[in-house]
């Protein structure tokens, strides 16, 4: 699986329990109610455990969680960091 | 107080019958354990049970006026009974009880419907006139106490819990899509619905009336008197204060009165503390009061408590929450509530009464209403943040002031950005008329996930939105947002959840009366009239509340930070040995009941074993789901009560074929 369908299963699995429905890379997970508040602490969590990386309390807005593509967005820009590291 | 029921003919006279309302009579038997009693005629047959507490010996019901044309069963108290009574008989009405009951029923004779403007108190009551052959019910200004109806077969069957009318319908029960969509966005029904289609609830402050010949009828008699034209915008501080304490001296005064003594709630915070003082300090010296604490520390205010039971020297008795019992006695708190409930706080309510009556005590004060009234809630608080936020979004300090009012909700420094985006939500629509309560009932609304496709297709385009719109005051979006906030809070939150899953059904649940001294109607019509910003000022809520109590309690009672009243709901219900989740939660049982997808309770489930601190929302879907199934169980799956052979009314008034 790629970044975006292992996350998209976490989404589905944890917060939609078990319902894809109209969920795809663009859909504002906060704004259609799917994660909430306490959600980005789980979805962070699991980012962390799974891409083996650190986020930094700085990193940890909206922006960089608010859909599919915008994790992996924010994914690609950590490995950047890390490789170039 | 009490339980009543009963059966009326609407098409013809026609035989009722009594084995009906004894088994009505008997599902209620908790609302009334002392006696029962029963009028029956042609057109109608009323039942009651009865809670013995204003005089014990003469009052039993059902009760005639001096002819015996009018009877009337009642459900309730009405404190100004004898300042009432009193003008009744100079008006030369004659008493043969010193009830309050009766004197509802001569006030009837006198005023008709507009007998309700002068009842200070709680009730439910339903009073028959048998030569006009018209039926009168009515139910108290704010719901403090309960009524249900429904029609089938040409017949209208009535009684302060659904149980009983479910007992004896002909027609099968079924839960109602709409009222459970209402139940899963405002965490109770709007005014009028319930949990189950084709059973009615009278709405607070409304009467209803039949007479032959005529459909049935159901109109307001009082509602929140919130109009900015009455604002007192001259009057002080110190005026305010003093207005508002005797309002509450004669509010408590009259709360008192009663053939058995009454005791009161003691939690620790702001409210109970209150009436308690007032209590100790102005009437009963030798005041026994009850309180809760939490084996979870979290939950726990006993700090608090012990605090007030030493500066007050009262008499107290205490039980002790622990998650087993909570997990325990959820299907008990299910059956006596009667709607699915996201919350498992009924549960030590309903403890509490336990004790109480163990204690031997049928009545106590208790401290609810206050939040709305005053301005107490936290959601005022944070309506006043957003829409003070709301005049520069790009500033970065004005949303500081969340971390303020919710320091144990940001106390993780990682979730501040985030947090912070989510009451952002919705804060460019500041006139919404939702405003204050949107954010809350957007995220509640999540929970409809969880139901089944099957179910929601019944559900079909209902929005509970626009429904609870079309139901608000014509001038309602001119109003101040702190008057908009209290008014969505009292006709949803206090009225259907409060004083209904958390109130009276957790108390006569065993037999115990509640007695809410911030609802009398004087001191919420009152309040109405003083402007939002004496009742927060900054955002320090209650403020004048807090001038009340302020030489009569601790300061540390006085100015402690508000703790909102919760019971764990995960830890309570999972590796419980009284609570067969397994089994409640089976793929089988789920999609026998219909309501929910299986597949996603089994996800939730497995999310639940495996996280131990499971979000808000989720511990809110776990209770949600698991009192639905139990609610199916009790009342769609209904099996007939075994009521017993020598079960008989203490008191039998038969008048069949008298009356033409």
């Amino acid at each position: 699986m790629n970044t975006i369908e292992t996350l998209k299963k976490f989404i589905v699995d944890n917060f939609l329990f078990g319902q894809s429905g109209k969920l795809n890379e663009n859909t504002h997970l906060f704004e259609k109610g799917i994660v909430d508040s306490t959600g980005v602490l789980e979805l962070a969590s699991f980012i962390e455990e799974n891409f083996n990386i650190k986020i930094n309390d700085e990193e940890l807005v909206l922006d960089n969680f608010s859909s599919l593509n915008a994790m992996d967005k924010f994914l690609q820009s950590k490995n950047i960091q890390v490789t170039s590291n | 107080m009490c339980g009543i029921s009963g059966i009326l003919n609407l098409k013809n006279p026609a035989s009722i019958n009594t084995d009906h309302l004894r088994r009505m009579t008997f599902a209620l038997r908790h609302r009334g354990p002392d006696e029962t009693g029963a009028y029956i005629d042609d057109w109608v047959g009323l039942a009651q049970s009865r809670l013995s507490i204003i005089d014990l010996s003469g009052g039993s019901q059902p009760i005639h006026n001096e002819d015996k044309t009018f009877w009337i069963v009642f459900n309730g108290e009405i404190f100004n009974y004898p300042e009432i009574r009193e003008s009744l008989i100079k008006l030369g009405h004659k008493f043969y009880t010193t009830s309050d009951t009766e004197v509802i029923l001569h006030l009837y004779e006198e005023k008709k419907e507009r007998c309700l403007d002068d009842l200070n108190g709680q009730f439910a009551f339903v009073i028959w006139d048998s030569v006009k052959k018209e039926f009168f019910a009515a139910r108290d200004r704010v719901g403090i106490l309960p009524f249900f109806y429904k029609t089938e077969n040409e017949k209208l069957l009535f009684a302060s819990e659904a149980k009983a009318i479910i007992e004896i319908s002909d027609s099968s029960t079924s839960f109602d899509p709409i009222g459970l969509d209402q139940i899963f966005t405002f965490w109770t029904n709007l005014p009028g619905r319930t949990a189950f289609k084709n059973i009615n609830e009278l709405a607070p402050g409304h009467y209803l009336k039949f007479s032959p010949g005529k459909d049935i009828s159901v109109s307001r008699y009082w509602s929140l008197p919130y109009n900015k034209n009455l604002l007192s915008e001259e009057k002080s501080i110190p005026e305010f204060t003093s207005e508002i304490s005797d309002l509450m001296k004669d509010s408590i005064r009259i709360r008192l009165r009663a053939d058995v003594p009454v005791g009161s709630y003691l939690s620790g915070g702001l409210d109970s503390s209150g009436i308690t003082a007032f209590v100790k300090n102005y009437f009963n010296n030798e005041l026994r009061t009850f309180g809760i604490t939490f084996q979870e520390e979290s939950f726990d205010e006993s700090e608090f408590q012990h605090l007030m039971i030493k500066h007050l020297n009262t008499n107290h008795s205490e039980v002790h929450a622990t998650n087993e019992d909570i997990g325990k006695y959820f299907s008990d708190i299910v059956y006596y509530g009667e709607k699915p409930i996201i919350r498992a706080a009924p549960v030590p309510l309903y403890l509490l009464s336990k004790k109480v009556r163990e204690e031997g005590y049928k009545v106590v004060l208790t401290g609810e209403g206050a939040d709305e009234i005053f301005g107490g809630y936290n959601i005022f608080k944070e309506t006043k943040v957003r829409k003070f936020w709301s005049v520069d979004p790009t500033s970065q300090l004005r949303p500081k002031l969340l971390q303020k009012l919710y320091p144990y909700i940001f106390k993780d420094k990682r979730l501040v950005q985030t947090l912070q985006a989510f009451f952002k939500l919705g804060i460019e629509d500041s006139n919404n008329s939702f405003f204050s309560h949107i954010v809350r009932w957007n995220n509640n609304t999540r929970l409809k996930n969880f139901f089944s496709n099957d179910f929601k297709e019944q559900i079909g385009d209902y929005n509970a939105y626009d429904d609870l719109k079309s139901i608000l005051p014509k001038d309602f979006d001119s109003w101040d947002y702190v008057y908009k906030a209290q008014y969505l809070e009292i006709i949803t939150f206090m009225s259907g959840y409060l004083l209904s899953s958390q109130g009276d059904r957790m108390a006569m649940a065993n037999s115990v009366e509640l007695r809410v001294p911030y609802l009398d109607h004087r001191i919420i019509e009152y309040m109405a009239t003083v402007p939002s910003r004496f009742k927060i000022r900054g955002l320090n809520e209650k403020y004048l509340l807090k001038k009340v109590f302020n030489n009569l309690l601790p300061q540390r009672i006085v100015n402690r930070a508000k703790n909102p009243y919760r019971a764990p709901i995960r830890n309570s219900f999972l590796n419980n040995k009284s609570l067969d989740l397994k089994t409640v939660l089976s793929e089988k049982e789920i999609s026998y009941a219909g309501v929910f997808n299986p597949d996603k309770v089994n996800l939730l489930m497995k999310k639940a074993e495996r996280t131990e601190a499971l979000s808000e929302l989720d511990n809110m879907a776990l209770a949600g789901i698991i009192s639905t199934q139990f609610l199916h169980n009790d009342f769609i799956n209904h099996k007939k009560l075994n009521v017993p052979d020598n079960y008989r009314f203490n008191t039998f008034i038969d008048k069949r074929n008298q009356i033409n």
